[in-house]
């Protein structure tokens, strides 16, 4: 169970990149999304989102990403990146 | 004989007898470097005059300040062939009460010589013009090259303003609209600010994918058996179009075929094409580069056209229908061909055909390049948000992961295959689109029609409708 104990983010505003920061959350997941494909893609990527954030353990934090139209492996990757780097 | 020289924008409003309700025209040459429509537009607001249709070959986002007048009911109607992101945005968000017309680069002058979309006033942003009104876009500060769009608008207005900042004395040799049509000529300080008029140079692409999709589209030509003497071709200016151009360019001088001219909105990649012996001649309705600008100017060869002898379908002839290979984008092509260069997948307005149905119509070979995917929104759809050019047009579409020809084409298809090219249909481009980005949801739009595109023959090809504030 992976803890996010500060502020850390992940990713690039480039063409078909995803910036994610993380930060510490007050009570389970908080997330924000801002996409370029919010209405074609929108619940796609925040499924993948959530789907990370179980896998590390992650169950209290605030997120928020700015999608460019990243795929959902680079979403995965960027979103992985932040958790480690703000997490413990 | 009076003078034709005005002292300012409003005198020559007032004296062109412009009223509420009527037509002002304007051409796109100085594209997003335009000042001269802004100029117009501010000083027919002050005079009080309201109710007007702007028709205008193509709108740029420097044409912003037309949402204040729309929402001031000075303009309450467009006509334009081209409507780039920030306008199309506001209007697909129904910022207007009347749908835009959208028409071609040839349907255009088609409209305006039958008389279907008439003009009361034409204003022409002219880089040099004497104190009689001939005018010419290859020299002056502001040059921008051809004129070949204004062409119609000053042939067939009921007035003609020629606006200027580089005025000579009469006459002015080497002039492309003569005096013969023009009223008024008022001088300025500045028609445009040249950094948005013409790029310095247009470039090719780097990206991998563009380079891949450029190979393939030259070994389409290659195999079409267009490709030979007197062979005739146009190609956009976008990043893997100009590629295709310059990888075209080798093969030609490599097997000595001499072509017989190039066509449309031209670059520096086309000009080279025409040094190398690869073309007898280029004809010019529109100026990409400084190295098209300066080729115009100074070699007889680079010749410019008219809008309605580049594209128009009521001519007794034009240059479109002996075009033989073009080159040309989509923003979503369907599995019926069909092309939208309208607007995004999201249904807002960021474009328009410009001359993409009129030479996919004239061309022997109208081909699409366009990636796979582009920020994760695959470019084949079952149906495209809007048609703008329709699929019976359209021949063959080039992506980096295969080639789709129409199945109106067998005998192309045939010599793709044989040629060992990547020929799939069409519908396994949308799969494997699919497979790496996922199925996108349908977006939704609204019920009012916020555009129509009206196609180069004159009939309603589809509507636009409004979408969500964002």
């Amino acid at each position: 169970m992976a803890e996010i104990v500060r502020k850390a983010a992940a990713g690039t505003l480039e063409s078909s990149d995803v910036y994610v920061e993380i930060a510490p959350g007050e009570a389970g997941i908080d997330l924000e999304l801002e996409s370029v494909v919010k209405e074609q893609f929108g619940q796609a990527i925040e499924q993948v989102v959530r789907q990370v954030l179980q896998e590390q353990g992650v169950t209290c934090a605030r997120i928020r990403l700015v999608d460019r139209g990243a795929l959902d492996c680079v979403i995965r990757a960027r979103v992985e990146t932040a958790i480690v780097r703000g997490g413990e | 004989m009076q003078g034709k020289v005005v002292g300012s924008i409003r005198e020559a409003i007032v004296l062109s007898g412009l009223r509420s309700g009527m037509t002002v025209s304007f051409h796109h040459h100085l594209r997003n470097g335009d000042y001269v429509l802004n100029l117009v537009m501010e000083q027919i607001a002050a005079l009080g005059i309201d109710h007007l249709t702007v028709h205008a070959s193509s709108l740029f986002d420097i044409h912003a300040p037309l949402l204040d007048h729309i929402k001031s009911h000075v303009v309450t109607k467009i006509q334009t062939d081209y409507m780039s992101a920030r306008l199309g945005r506001a209007i697909s968000e129904g910022a207007m009460e009347e749908p835009v017309e959208f028409r071609t680069h040839g349907g255009r002058p088609s409209a305006i010589e039958t008389g279907a979309a008439p003009i009361d006033v034409a204003f022409i942003a002219a880089p040099a013009s004497d104190s009689m009104g001939n005018c010419s876009g290859k020299y002056g500060k502001s040059a921008c090259g051809s004129l070949g769009y204004a062409f119609p608008d000053a042939m067939h207005a009921k007035k003609v303003v020629v606006i200027t900042d580089n005025l000579v004395p009469y006459p002015l040799v080497g002039w492309s609209i003569p005096e013969t049509y023009v009223d008024y000529v008022v001088a300025v300080d500045a028609i445009g600010d040249p950094a948005g008029i013409v790029s310095g140079t247009t470039q090719i692409t780097r990206d991998p994918i563009g380079l891949m999709m450029a190979s393939y589209a030259v070994r389409v030509i290659q195999h079409s058996g267009l490709l030979k003497d007197g062979f005739s071709f146009q190609t956009g200016a976008g990043g893997a179009s100009l590629a295709a151009a310059k990888f075209l360019k080798d093969v030609m001088v490599r097997e000595q075929i001499r072509g017989s001219f190039g066509l449309g909105g031209i670059t520096g990649y086309l000009v080279d094409m025409l040094r190398e012996g690869c073309f007898e001649t280029l004809l010019d309705v529109q100026c990409f580069d400084l190295k098209a600008v300066e080729s115009i100017r100074t070699d007889p060869r680079h010749m410019e056209i008219s809008a309605s002898h580049y594209a128009s379908p009521t001519v007794r002839s034009s240059a479109v229908d002996h075009l033989d290979v073009v080159i040309l984008g989509a923003t979503e092509v369907d599995t019926d061909f069909n092309v939208n260069v309208h607007t995004d997948s999201g249904g807002s307005i960021m474009g328009g055909s410009g001359g993409h149905s009129d030479t996919a119509a004239g061309a022997k070979l109208a081909m699409i390049i366009a990636p796979l995917f582009r920020a994760r929104l695959p470019i084949v759809t079952d149906r495209v948000t809007c048609i703008s050019t329709p699929g019976r047009d359209i021949d063959v579409l080039v992506t980096q992961a295969g080639i789709a020809v129409n199945p109106r084409q067998p005998e192309l298809q045939d010599r793709l295959k044989q040629a060992g090219l990547p020929v799939v249909p069409i519908e396994e481009l949308k799969t494997a689109a699919e497979k790496v980005t996922g199925v996108p949801t349908r977006p939704a739009h609204g019920n009012r029609a916020v555009a129509k595109v009206i196609s180069r023959t004159g009939e309603l090809l589809d509507t636009i409708y409004n979408i969500p504030r964002r």
